[in-house]
């Protein structure tokens, strides 16, 4: 029988030991928790916007909210021309945009997929200025001089009445307060004028509360000259008459796009769904596979010349093995910069080795090798960058193989080749796995030795993500460009744990 | 008591030191010689016209355009005045990067009151951008080469002569001015190269023209690269900057000469970040006041081959500060070098960069 007490007593108890685990557990997770935050705020959050930024989109239908509304219902195809009020609720989004020079961006942004849109944008956005907007501000201010002062304005934005205007003034302020320029003394701009009297003139005729200012205004807006928006346009840049121009609007009008990877992988985003590029503008799938190529290729020739060398070093006395030791990682403490400007006079056609090979009588001088600029030059200067990640995990490995396996294969007949095929070989491979998978990550992520030794068929793909990140800002097709080599790396790690094994892998 | 005093001593010492805090303004350039003559041209000078303001100089400008963008959405600007090319300058402007300014309100008139707008003409070219400086990128030779029988290079486009001028040559990595030497080569005119480089034809044509060559051309995209190169005889023929030939010429004292036909044109100045703070805004309007002033133009010249922007400061260039050469000859402006320039158009390039960069490096790859 069990007494009442002892299930309380041994309850009590199981709650005190599970309380006293749950202390520990807070306090160790406590211990963690500052790296934890930093690299959660130092890398994983940084590295997943900027990833993030290879699929959105949203400026454009942010910022030309009214046009790409209108565009949803088109069918654009080659023999399609834009209507009348397409061009109407252009300017009405150019106008604002162009209030705190929003409309630049997207014409830069677009202009990433057609070529030209970004001065199209730039022209227009100066030269809606000029379309005759001010003539209707001189005159409904003049039949109504408070039409002049924000407050009238707020009045007429809370009315229900004209809503074409109440959202148009709403979206302005919003774009001004959102830029600190909106204040009581902001002078309503002269568009919203167009718009009011577009308003008034169409909802004119039905009876309402606020005929006094249609009383007023009626007469006058009807005397004003029609703006027409779309002649204005089309002599300010003929190309906004070109299919071409809003078949590119309307596919990049969803907040999220797939054109970024799609450009990364050489297609482009047609009407019809995904086309591919025509040959000559082909790029970046030649520069990925270019890239996996010259990291297996390093990866190999460290790998050759690595191991030799470990092995001579772990089987070197303590004493001259350090001082070996130190001569491998000298380059670790030379500037990366220095070594690779060192690679620059060694193999220029001018330089050493060319030189030497010319005076020994090995080649004559007008045929001088071609050793740096091209996938050679990146190749050797990166093999001899990246050799102490190869040769420090091998010799670490190779220190604890003890040598008397090698010698009770011997004793027991085996040749020195077998010996080691069968006895050494097999205990290095960690160091191996190890050693590869240092040198192939930090290389194919390489940037500055291609960059100066590479030349034009020597370059990888972290050049062109520079690129678009330091000088084209096209930040969306550097971020996909950047998760495309994530993805690889990461798919190719898997593989690797596959057909290795991850847990063969020894750092020492 | 004795505490009382010294704390009004060292509340004192604070008022003090706040009412004359001085204000910092970082400003971001190229760095090497050409940041040197910006700082004995303008900077050393306005800060001892000014004891309050002190100059802090960054060497950015190459990434000018990625680090504006990361420090708006950052929401932390650091920076205060940016030397940028117009390239760079239109896309910042664009971008609502660079702020819009009015020459004619910012700037110092000419000495004989003509607006600062007509007196910089046509280097302004956007409405973020302050020019300062006008070089040219131009080709340049070795004098020494054994296979050219004596002879010496004349017309640009003995850069696609490889028979009577073999050897290696450098041109930069970017479809930028090479395209249109390509075209200029081929046999288009100078005023139609845009035109014909708009169309598809027009751009495999140029590259056809560049085909020519390729094999014998090693590819820069650093200016320091070419000077480097003809010196060490890697290359025979290159272009880069004219100051840069100067330097490697007048300097450096190497077999070069420069070839001045078809020199591209363009131009370097500052823009105003968006987004800053009154008071750092008004030392800053001080500044680019001062520092694009006729004279000061003028002066910049004597530490540096590039020719001042304003029409106005080239009687003023005279001596080279150490070398005591006269720089007016070696200014690309000079009538004696400016018989045949070729304006490069940045509208045109703003929207056609990308395009034809992905289509230059694919070119390339291939």
């Amino acid at each position: 029988m069990v007494s009442v007490d002892s299930i309380i007593g041994r309850n009590s108890l199981h709650r005190k030991v599970q309380r006293s685990l749950r202390i520990q557990k807070l306090r160790a997770l406590g211990l963690i928790a500052p790296l934890f935050i930093f690299i959660l705020i130092s890398f994983v959050i940084p590295i997943g916007d900027m990833l993030f930024r290879s699929i959105e989109n949203q400026l454009v239908s942010e910022v030309l909210p009214r046009t790409t509304e209108y565009l949803k219902s088109e069918q654009i195809n080659e023999d399609w021309e834009p209507p009348n009020e397409l061009f109407w609720h252009l300017y009405v989004d150019l106008a604002i945009a162009a209030e705190v020079k929003l409309h630049t961006r997207v014409g830069s942004r677009l202009n990433y997929e057609k070529t030209g849109i970004s001065s199209l944008f730039r022209k227009s956005g100066r030269s809606i200025k000029r379309f005759g907007a001010d003539d209707y501000r001189k005159a409904l201010t003049d039949q109504i001089p408070e039409l002049t002062s924000i407050d009238y304005w707020e009045l007429l934005a809370e009315g229900t009445k004209y809503g074409y205007t109440r959202d148009t003034y709403n979206a302005w302020k919003k774009r001004l307060i959102e830029n600190d320029d909106f204040s009581e003394k902001t002078k309503p701009s002269d568009f919203l004028f167009v718009v009011l009297a577009n308003d008034i003139k169409s909802s004119g005729t039905t009876p309402s509360p606020d005929t006094i200012l249609e009383e007023k205004l009626l007469p006058v807006i009807s005397e004003l000259p029609e703006i027409r928006f779309k002649e204005l346009f089309l002599e300010t840049d003929e190309d906004w008459a070109e299919p071409d121009v809003w078949d590119t609007i309307q596919l990049y009008s969803p907040s999220f796009t797939n054109g970024y990877y799609l450009n990364s992988a050489d297609f482009k985003k047609g009407s019809d769904g995904p086309e591919l590029r025509p040959e000559n503008e082909r790029l970046y799938v030649l520069i990925f596979s270019r890239t996996l190529f010259m990291s297996v290729t390093i990866t190999m020739v460290c790998l050759l010349l690595g191991y030799p060398v470990a092995y001579f070093l772990a089987n070197l006395p303590l004493k001259y093995a350090n001082l070996f030791l130190i001569l491998v990682l000298l380059p670790f403490w030379t500037s990366l910069l220095v070594r690779t400007s060192a690679w620059k006079v060694l193999l220029q056609n001018e330089g050493v080795i060319n030189d030497v090979l010319v005076a020994i009588g090995l080649i004559s001088n007008l045929e001088r090798l071609e050793l740096i600029n091209n996938q050679t030059g990146t190749i050797i200067a990166m093999s001899h960058i990246l050799l102490p990640f190869m040769i420090l995990p091998l010799f670490s490995v190779m220190k604890t193989i003890h040598p008397s396996y090698v010698r009770a294969a011997k004793s027991l007949g085996a040749t020195p080749w077998t010996a080691f095929r069968r006895v050494y070989f097999p205990q290095s491979i960690p160091g191996i796995g190890a050693g590869s998978i240092l040198v192939f990550i930090l290389s194919i992520g390489y940037y500055i030795t291609p960059e100066l030794v590479g030349g034009t068929t020597g370059t990888f793909i972290s050049n062109r993500i520079a690129y678009h990140i330091s000088s084209s800002l096209n930040w969306g097709l550097g971020a996909a460009l950047g998760s495309i080599l994530l993805a690889v790396v990461l798919a190719l790690y898997w593989v690797y744990d596959r057909v290795v094994g991850i847990d063969n892998v020894k750092l020492g | 008591m004795k505490l009382t005093k010294l704390s009004t001593l060292v509340l004192g010492c604070i008022i003090i030191a706040n009412s004359s805090q001085a204000i910092d303004l970082t400003v971001v350039s190229w760095g090497g010689a050409y940041s040197k003559s910006q700082i004995n041209a303008y900077h050393n000078p306005f800060m001892e016209l000014n004891p309050d303001v002190n100059i802090i100089h960054d060497e950015s400008s190459y990434e000018a355009v990625a680090k504006l963008r990361a420090m708006r959405e950052a929401g932390n600007l650091t920076w205060d005045l940016v030397d940028a090319v117009p390239s760079d300058a239109i896309r910042l402007c664009d971008e609502g990067l660079a702020m819009e300014v009015d020459v004619d309100e910012i700037l110092e008139p000419a000495p004989d009151g003509t607006p600062a707008s007509e007196d910089f003409g046509a280097s302004l070219v956007s409405e973020c951008f302050i020019p300062q400086i006008v070089y040219s990128t131009t080709l340049g030779f070795r004098t020494d080469v054994e296979s050219w029988n004596g002879n010496e290079p004349d017309d640009v486009c003995d850069v696609f002569d490889l028979e009577s001028f073999p050897g290696k040559r450098s041109l930069e990595k970017r479809p930028i001015n090479n395209l249109e030497w390509a075209l200029l080569c081929d046999g288009v005119a100078k005023e139609d190269i845009y035109d014909v480089l708009e169309t598809e034809e027009g751009q495999n044509r140029a590259l056809a023209k560049l085909d020519t060559i390729k094999d014998e051309v090693i590819w820069w995209s650093a200016g320091a690269d070419t000077p480097q190169w003809l010196a060490d005889g890697e290359v025979v023929f290159g272009s880069t900057y004219n100051g840069r030939f100067f330097a490697l010429i007048e300097e450096a004292k190497q077999p070069v000469k420069i070839l001045w036909d078809a020199q591209v044109f363009e131009y370097d100045g500052w823009i105003i970040p968006t987004g800053l703070p009154e008071d750092r805004l008004a030392a800053v309007l001080d500044l680019v006041r001062f520092a694009t002033d006729t004279q000061r133009l003028a002066d910049q010249a004597k530490y540096i081959s590039y020719g001042p922007a304003r029409t106005s400061s080239n009687a003023l260039v005279g001596e080279h500060a150490t070398l005591g050469i006269d720089m007016a000859p070696h200014m690309p402006g000079h009538p004696d070098n400016a018989y045949n320039v070729f304006y490069f158009n940045y509208d045109w390039w703003a929207d056609y960069r990308d395009d034809l960069d992905a289509k230059f490096q694919a070119w390339l790859a291939n």
